[in-house]
């Protein structure tokens, strides 16, 4: 029991009370087994720590895909439904630098996944372990090494035959289109020793500047971007959005201007916006081809043909290939009958915004 | 004498179910004189009885709201516990969290924003917390959740949910943003208020027990472990790199309460790891798993995405810190002015580096600033709110806030911001947002370089 301590003695237990606290902490928590290690530490590092041994290649891959992975990510990583496109955008030349060129020339609008990775271990860990999306770490070792490589065949990363193992995994990172593409020097890592000591970031130096400057601060004011009109009423009635009382209300976005979204000519309006969010303009520019044709190539093409608009709606909706080429467009089940009708039409008008 | 009615300045106006459409109209074209009319009108309607419909009409003796007693104040109310969890106002149903159609393509990997066009104060109600998930959310059975500590440690450990309580809590107050909030903004204006354009933004009371504790407890090596990586437990078991210095700090905590009570399932419960300053995707929810180690993991959410893509084709990446940023969420987007007068301009600021130490406001686009009033606390890593008067002459106006935080940080305009880092990055958009308020009262969401 707590007695009559000296004066001395006190400050030197409090002191050692301090500096042992982790210590004290007795009865809490309890050293893992191995076997737990094992079950729950599946993390892969870039420099391959973690992986585990095993085979697969393209072709066994390309099985795996159709059975897992397509339904959401298309046949061939493209589909832009469920999540952005995996595959596309990369090119030989980038297996050769290991900078994607068109990241920075923007020539493919929507970054693919295979556009961006730098590190082929972070495919690897991620299909690992949340891969497919709704049956996560269901998939063995040997499975996962098949539909890396089945990805990376796609991007023509890897031959169909070539076996993906701990070893030869190296010499595919090798080869990563984007591997050169990141940089560490920047000022949102401000911790640790920066990049000139081996760390990541600048030390936390701040890019960008400003200055408090309170009057006359500039001869005039430029506004540079407003909200374009279908995105008020693309986000519903902003009055119900806001308290219903008050000094300051949300703006009623009637139901006629909701309702005009919908209409012939509303919709015509906001085609080009609705092909944005769809994904649409990621494969076809208006003015020119892109994976898929222009819009106004298309629209020349059926302009006498008297089923274009149900042609059209069929091939949105179910995709296919060889009328423009050999590349699929790839199928599109959740656009809604309106919103295959109107992209149809806006195609059949030649992509135009009025 | 002025009628109570008549008051120059009044900003009183109808509930928004006496408007017709004719009205709304008329709102939208800048006239106000319809206002008075919608407000008889909807005084006649708000009076119990004929009478007080033709006292408005005529000659008012006073507010039908004072002189016929509500029912609330004649009739007995509802009882204790009628609702075991106390619930907001029906008068408060706008003010819930919500998505941005077109954002994401299936709800289970996708954002819903907090409705900062409503709210006071910093700390945001844990129901109206944003959320942001890859693999859908989960209502984890806390009773059989584990807390591993491995890598680098000389004994790798597991915990209870039992055991991390029993341990010395601690309770700090802290901003999480997204690295992704007003991300859609990058390019151009895209959304129409703030609840889209800084919505991914909420602050809480976290509680929970420091992560260092923890680490020491296993004898982790902080030498050569400088990196740790998080882990959930859902499908997608998130991971990202975490820095030891903040680690080391004391300020990353491993946290099970907010605001009070414990998590909510879309916020991690019965485990998330708090990481102050940091962007809200390492604050890694249903925390199953913290590794140490000696080089930074490159995981899916730090190699493919939360990477900020520059003019010249190359990512930064591991861009972690929340540089300072502030946005006024009342005027915003959205909103209406009812009429000329004084107004309160209210808003946010916050900033990864630490405290918030001024914020200045413009009326005139960013011609002329004025210093707004801190409201405390003033928190490190935390909200701060910030109000100032305005009296609105109704001409047109562009709103816009700035702050600047305790390392000196000035926030960047539009301008400067796209001059060193373009427009494609998605990522830590800190720019001055602006509110445009027009002759008619509308504010809209503009962007001034
Ligand atoms: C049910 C739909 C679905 C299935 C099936 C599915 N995925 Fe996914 N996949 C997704 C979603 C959604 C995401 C985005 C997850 C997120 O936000 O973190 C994703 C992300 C990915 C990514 C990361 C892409 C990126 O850029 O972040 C890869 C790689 C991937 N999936 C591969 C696969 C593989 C391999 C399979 C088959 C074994 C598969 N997916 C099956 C829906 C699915
Ligand atoms: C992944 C790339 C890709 C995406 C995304 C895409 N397309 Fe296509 N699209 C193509 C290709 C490739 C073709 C040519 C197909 C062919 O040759 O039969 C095509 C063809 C078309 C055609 C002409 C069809 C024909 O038979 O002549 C239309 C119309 C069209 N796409 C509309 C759309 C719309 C609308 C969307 C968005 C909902 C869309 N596309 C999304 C690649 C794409």
């Amino acid at each position: 029991m707590f007695k009559c301590y000296e004066k001395a003695a006190l400050v030197v237990a409090l002191l050692f009370a301090q500096t042992a606290m982790a210590a004290s902490f007795e009865g809490i928590g309890r050293a893992a087994t191995p076997a737990e290690v094992q079950a729950w530490d599946i993390d892969v590092r870039p420099d391959f720590v973690g992986l585990p041994p095993g085979k697969g290649n393209a072709v066994l891959g390309a099985e795996l895909w159709e059975a897992k992975c397509a339904m959401c990510h298309g046949t061939f990583g493209e589909s832009n439904e469920i999540f952005t496109p995996l595959v596309g955008g990369t090119t030989e030349e980038d297996i050769r630098t290991g900078r994607v060129k068109a990241l920075a020339d923007g020539s493919v609008p929507q970054r693919t996944t295979l556009m961006k990775v730098p590190t082929v271990s972070t495919l690897w860990d991620f299909i690992h372990r949340a891969m497919p999306w709704t049956e996560p770490k269901s998939l063995t070792p040997d499975q996962v090494y098949s539909l890396v490589a089945y990805l990376l065949n796609l991007a023509g990363v890897v031959e169909e035959e070539f076996q993906l193992d701990q070893d030869s995994i190296r010499q595919v990172q090798e080869r990563m289109p984007n591997r050169n593409g990141m940089t560490w020097k920047h000022g949102l890592w401000p911790w640790g020793p920066g990049v000139t000591q081996g760390g990541i970031g600048n030390g936390g130096i701040p890019d960008v500047k400003n200055v408090v400057c309170m009057k006359d601060c500039k001869k005039e004011v430029q506004i540079a971007s407003r909200l374009p009109e279908y995105a008020w009423d693309a986000h519903g009635n902003l009055a119900e959005q806001n308290r219903s009382w008050g000094p300051i209300l949300g703006k009623p976005i009637s139901a006629a201007a909701q309702a005009e979204a919908s209409t012939a000519a509303g919709r015509q309006k906001n085609m080009l916006e609705l092909a944005k969010l769809k994904g649409c303009t990621a494969c076809h520019g208006v003015d020119h081809a892109i994976v898929g044709p222009a819009y106004k190539d298309v629209a020349a093409k059926y302009k006498d043909r008297p089923d274009a608009l149900a042609y059209l709606m069929a091939k949105i909706k179910n995709g296919g290939s060889g009328v423009w080429g050999e590349v699929p467009m790839p199928p599109h089940p959740a656009l809604s009958d309106d919103e295959l009708e109107g992209l149809a039409q806006w195609v059949i008008s030649g992509g135009k915004v009025q | 004498m002025t009628e109570w009615n008549e008051r120059p300045g009044r900003i009183r106006r109808a509930p928004e179910n006496f408007l017709g459409p004719a009205e709304i109209e008329a709102v939208k074209q800048g006239r106000r004189d319809f206002l008075r009319k919608a407000f008889l009108s909807a005084s006649a309607a708000l009076g119990a009885g004929a009478g007080a419909a033709a006292l408005a009409q005529t000659a008012p003796a006073g507010d039908p709201a004072i002189l016929n007693l509500p029912e609330w104040s004649k009739t007995l109310g509802m009882p204790v516990a009628t609702r075991g969890y106390g619930m907001p106002s029906q008068y408060e149903a706008g003010l819930i969290r919500r998505q941005s159609p077109g954002l994401t393509q299936t709800a289970a990997s996708s954002v819903a924003f907090t409705p900062l066009q409503g709210m006071f104060g910093i700390i945001t109600p844990s129901g109206l917390h944003f959320e942001r998930h890859h693999q859908g959310w989960h209502d984890i059975d806390p009773s059989k959740h584990r807390l591993m500590i491995n890598g680098l440690v000389r004994t790798p450990m597991v915990f209870t949910m039992e055991d991390l309580l029993r341990l010395p809590p601690v309770s700090r107050i802290h901003f999480i943003e997204c690295g992704a909030n007003t991300g859609m903004e990058w390019g151009n204006v895209a959304v129409p208020t703030v609840q889209y354009t800084h919505g991914m933004l909420s602050c809480s009371e976290y509680t929970g027990v420091r992560l260092i504790d923890l680490l020491e407890m296993c004898g982790a090596d902080l030498k050569k472990g400088r990196y740790l990586l998080a882990e959930g437990a859902d499908g997608s078991s998130l991971t990202r790199t975490i820095p030891m210095e903040l680690v080391e700090s004391g300020e990353v905590l491993l946290a099970y309460g907010q605001n009070g009570e414990m998590l909510r399932p879309e916020n991690g419960y019965p485990l998330r790891l708090v990481v102050p300053g940091v962007q809200g995707v390492s604050w890694v929810k249903w925390l199953r798993r913290v590794e140490v180690g000696d080089k930074p993991w490159g995981t899916k959410d730090e190699a493919v995405h939360y990477i900020d893509l520059m003019p010249d084709g190359i990512h930064r990446q591991y861009t972690s810190l929340q540089e300072a940023k502030s946005v006024i969420t009342s005027p915003s987007g959205g909103q209406i002015l009812l009429d000329k007068g004084y107004y309160n301009i209210t808003g946010l600021a916050w900033s990864g580096r630490g405290k918030i130490k001024r914020v200045d406001v413009s009326t005139d686009g960013g011609i002329n600033w004025r210093p707004a009033r801190l409201e405390t606390p003033i928190l490190s890593k935390a909200l701060t709110r910030f109000n100032i008067d305005w009296v609105w002459d109704g001409k047109p106006a562009i709103l816009q806030s700035r702050c600047v935080d305790e390392s000196g940080y000035v926030q960047p305009t539009y301008g400067q911001l796209r001059a060193v880092r373009g427009t494609r990055s998605i990522y830590h958009n800190n720019a001055i947002q602006s509110w445009l308020v027009n002759e008619a009262g509308e504010v809209s969401n503009v962007q001034v370089l």
